[in-house]
């Protein structure tokens, strides 16, 4: 399926949970972020989240910053 | 510990809180940091770039500084709030430097926007340390919501224009039952020190350090400068004379 992620068209695996989104992504799990459709996602529910199809995704980091 | 800086439910010997922008690169910002003695550290939070992580929290983690996420570049308190709930999740810290920004050109702290940010992160378990303008009625008002320190600004945020009115700082510090943090427009380490003169419980600054010509070395005398001014605030100074008094005897 295909989800905009940080503003990107992207395909990940149909019915992917967060965690296996991030997993595609290429993204490590470890100190990022995710708001799915604007809500955030708890870090305890990327397992069990599932992205819908379609979803705007963002995904965020800490930076340089301050 | 001894004389330690108390914000919330931690203790810190440090004063000075560092910001981690500007920076050349991680290793200038790195040696800068370790120079600051800072146990406290802010980053900000954004969209991760495809190629990974930014690294700078692999840095505070080795150096063993503590993260501070910050809520740099919002203008909304929605904006704030959503940015702080996404920090929550990717740094799993509840303590937020909370920045509800105006305009561009000024960066000064929008109080209205601040107030709606605070109170709803405060509601929601957030320790809430918000960058704020030196007005001392909106100080209270903040720590009145259940702010943990309040952030007054000396000027803003990358001037280098020092404590613009040290008289409203004084007026904050002497009505706060919180910390106060001086926070931006610290440019040299004499004006770090004149913010714990005045009586503040800590300086943040990072332009002052990251921009200098030799970070490490101005990180080194942010650190001496918060430290002396901690020291003088507390020794009791002499009152100011119009005219000369001899300090050795007539004869």
């Amino acid at each position: 399926m295909w989800i905009k992620v940080n503003g990107t068209e992207r395909e990940v695996p149909d019915n992917a949970t967060v965690a296996e989104m991030l997993a595609a992504l290429g993204v490590p799990c470890r100190g990022v972020a995710v708001a799915v459709d604007g809500t955030v996602v708890a870090r305890t529910e990327h397992e069990r989240t599932v992205v819908p199809d379609g979803a705007e995704v963002e995904v965020l980091t800490a930076v340089q910053g301050g | 510990m001894d004389d330690p800086l108390v914000i919330g439910d931690r203790q810190y010997a440090s004063r000075l809180i560092m910001g981690t922008g500007g920076a050349a690169n991680l290793a200038v910002l790195e040696r800068a940091l370790r120079a600051s003695g800072t146990e406290l550290t802010t980053v900000s939070i954004r969209r991760v770039d495809t190629s990974g992580g930014s690294g700078v929290l692999e840095v505070l983690e080795r150096l063993g500084i503590d993260p501070l996420p910050n809520t740099a570049g919002c203008r909304t308190a929605a904006e704030a709030v959503l940015t702080a709930r996404l920090a929550r999740e990717a740094l799993g810290t509840s303590w937020v430097k909370l920045e509800v920004i105006a305009d561009d050109r000024t960066l000064l702290p929008d109080p209205v926007e601040l107030l709606e940010a605070a109170e709803t992160l405060v509601a929601d378990g957030f320790t809430v340390l918000p960058y704020t303008n030196d007005d001392p009625v909106l100080a209270l008002r903040l720590e009145e919501l259940g702010c943990a320190a309040v952030m007054p600004l000396g000027s803003p945020i990358g001037t280098g224009l020092g404590i613009r009115n040290p008289h409203n700082i004084e007026l904050i510090v002497a009505r706060a039952g919180v910390p106060v943090v001086l926070d931006a427009g610290i440019g040299t380490a004499s004006e770090a020190a004149l913010a714990m003169e005045l009586g503040c419980a800590a300086v943040m600054l990072a332009t002052a350090v990251t921009r200098a010509t030799d970070p490490a070395a101005m990180a080194a005398a942010m650190r001496h400068g918060v430290a002396a001014g901690r020291l003088a605030h507390g020794a009791g100074r002499v009152p100011q004379r119009f005219w000369a008094q001899a300090s050795s005897p007539p004869r």
